[in-house]
């Protein structure tokens, strides 16, 4: 299961090169879409840690709005930067999923079972968010205040290429934090546990910490992702970054792209926001149901035809 | 007794009824086939959109709406199976359950499409009745006595016929049922039948008190699923009176606090349910 060192060097261009691309003047429509494509890897990477190991979940909206309101709640009612409300996001979110995901490794909730309380976990947050209007604008949604743009460091608000630098950074991130995962003995520790939770227990394995363990840190790329977007945005509702679409969306990308392999779920996502665009740029704005029916028909025919994602393709031939 | 509160138990009785026939659908679907249709209040909205449609545009009569809508819905219950579930029988269940979500942004998007996102309301209504101090909405009363005739004949039919008693059988045992002779293939297909037809019926009910729109199904699915994993699957009479708690919570919660707050309730007491007991809370 471990693989190879990756050779440092042909990574590190391809990055420079991603990096690079402000540097050319490409058009903001461009820039618009990588930045989304990317947010949207980096939620589906932090999925994908969970889901490869048959840890379903159905609640990452939740998790996503916990980073993106905390965050935009800090800023809005006490000044708080989001330098520190995304920390602070993180936070909350990594407490949300240790208290659901505790009594369910703990009690054995396991498969469907999983997968239905975090649904349930994930409408507990929406309703929260709904229900708390006057701080949230219930699902009017709210927006982050704004500053002049000379101040716009602290607030975490810039041009479209700063912000592209920001996402990529948090991508290697999460990267990195999916590579550390698969060179440590508690990726083998999953697999066992994945395969057979008793017999994995048989042999010593910890199996709810295990498991809360690499919750944690698929919760916290979430929320990073859901506070990022909600921040580049300038807007967030409790439909736009929580709830079960929302969910649904993130294991979409992660599921097409193939959540076995590292730069699977970021397929995905350069997959889904292509679908998405390139819909909205043919079909134009009235047919909007174009585009969920389509990833509707793909995701069953990734799940029929190819079920380990276009990454799984790849892993065939090579 | 506070004659609101009165009212608060009554219409949480009722709104029990209307979560009862699609958590019995979904349990009874999810016993025998044991595949999450996680699109399940979609086929809901879909019949939803059938007997508007039918009523409104078509301006055919609303029982006999209502009695188109069934065949339709259990026809997508039935495609629904073959298409997608049949060939994913023995994949792993997240397999399953996700192919049942890609069928969810189907619906959704094809009804976004054919609709439109407005909120279409069939403006049937009926006038309030009286009992003492406390008002009940007729429509609502209907619905619930149709509920209670749904899971009746549902009950009979399982309990009565040969297939009924297959159908229970395998939801206890499938590796030995087929020993005895019966053809899971057929019973699976007999039991999305009958899950697309609950789903029809919920549809018809849900229809006179519920504005359709593409996006429904959100609104009263999670709970579904809540209802019917809470009585344990398989456990008929466990979901129903599971839909009765939930409706009874959601009902006294949105009493004392907010909609939402009541929701926010009822899934907390579904998750705490999950940890005590995860069989189901009438589970033998």
């Amino acid at each position: 299961m471990s693989r190879p060192i990756p050779t440092p060097l042909p990574w590190a261009i391809a990055l420079l090169a991603l990096a690079a691309i402000p540097l050319f003047g490409p058009p903001d429509y461009v820039l618009h879409l990588l930045i989304t494509a990317t947010l949207t890897a980096i939620a589906g990477t932090g999925w994908a840690m969970m889901g490869r190991f048959g840890l379903v979940s159905f609640g990452h909206g939740a998790f996503f709005g916990a980073g993106a309101y905390t965050m935009a709640l800090l800023w809005n009612h006490l000044g708080v930067s989001p330098w520190l409300g995304i920390p602070a996001g993180i936070v909350v979110a990594v407490c949300a999923g240790v208290m659901l995901g505790w009594p369910c490794f703990r009690l054995r909730v396991v498969g469907h079972y999983f997968a239905l309380v975090t649904l349930a976990a994930g409408e507990i947050v929406r309703l929260l968010v709904t229900a708390m209007r006057e701080e949230t604008g219930g699902s009017l949604g709210m927006t982050p205040n704004r500053v002049p743009l000379d101040h716009g460091f602290w607030a975490m608000q810039f041009s479209k290429a700063g912000f592209w630098w920001l996402v990529l950074g948090c991508w290697v991130l999460a990267l990195l934090v999916w590579w550390a995962l698969d060179r440590s003995m508690a990726s083998k520790a999953l697999a066992a546990i994945a395969e057979d939770e008793d017999a994995a227990a048989s042999i010593g394995i910890r199996v709810t910490r295990e498991k809360l363990m690499v919750t944690m840190l698929s919760v916290a790329l979430a929320a990073l992702a859901g506070a990022l977007t909600a921040q580049y945005r300038m807007y967030l509702s409790p439909e736009s970054v929580s709830g079960l679409g929302l969910s649904l969306q993130i294991v979409f990308g992660a599921i097409a792209g193939g959540m076995y392999a590292p730069l699977g779920p970021t397929i995905g996502a350069v997959l889904t926001i292509g679908l998405d665009e390139s819909l909205r740029v043919f079909f134009g704005t009235e047919l909007t149901g174009a585009a969920p029916f389509f990833y509707g028909i793909l995701l069953v025919m990734f799940m029929l035809f190819l079920p380990r994602g276009i990454a799984g393709l790849l892993e065939k031939k090579g | 007794m506070d004659p609101f509160l009165l009212e608060a138990l009554l219409n949480g009785v009722l709104l029990g009824g209307v979560f009862a026939l699609p958590a019995l659908g979904l349990n009874l679907v999810f016993g025998v086939v044991d595949v999450v249709w996680l699109c399940y209040a979609e086929l809901v909205m879909i019949g939803m959109y059938a007997v508007w449609f039918l009523y409104t545009q078509a301006g055919w009569p609303l029982p006999l709406a209502f009695a188109a809508c069934l065949p339709v819905v259990a026809g997508l219950g039935l495609a629904l199976h073959v298409l997608v579930v049949r060939p994913l029988l023995t994949a792993p269940p997240i397999n399953q359950v996700l192919a049942t979500g890609g069928v969810l942004f189907v619906l959704q998007g094809a009804a976004t499409l054919v609709f439109k996102t407005d909120f279409r309301s069939l403006g049937v209504d009926m006038p309030p009745m009286e009992l003492g101090d406390v008002f009940i909405s007729g429509t609502k009363l209907i619905a619930f006595c149709a509920a209670l005739i749904g899971a009746a004949c549902l009950w009979a039919f399982l309990k009565f016929t040969y297939v009924g008693t297959a159908i229970r059988a395998i939801a206890r045992d499938r590796e030995v049922m087929p020993l005895m002779g019966v053809d899971p293939k057929r019973i699976y297909l007999i039991a999305s039948g009958v899950g697309g037809t609950l789903a029809g019926l919920a549809a018809c009910l849900l229809v006179v008190q519920l504005d359709v729109h593409p996006f429904v199904g959100l609104s009263f699915g999670p709970i579904t699923f809540m209802i019917c994993v809470m009585g344990g699957l398989g456990n008929m009479l466990g979901g129903f009176i599971a839909a009765f708690l939930m409706g009874l919570i959601i009902s006294i919660g949105g009493f004392y606090g907010s909609t939402e707050l009541s929701y926010v309730i009822a899934f907390g007491f579904f998750i705490l349910m999950m940890f005590i007991r995860p069989q189901g809370l009438f589970a033998r």
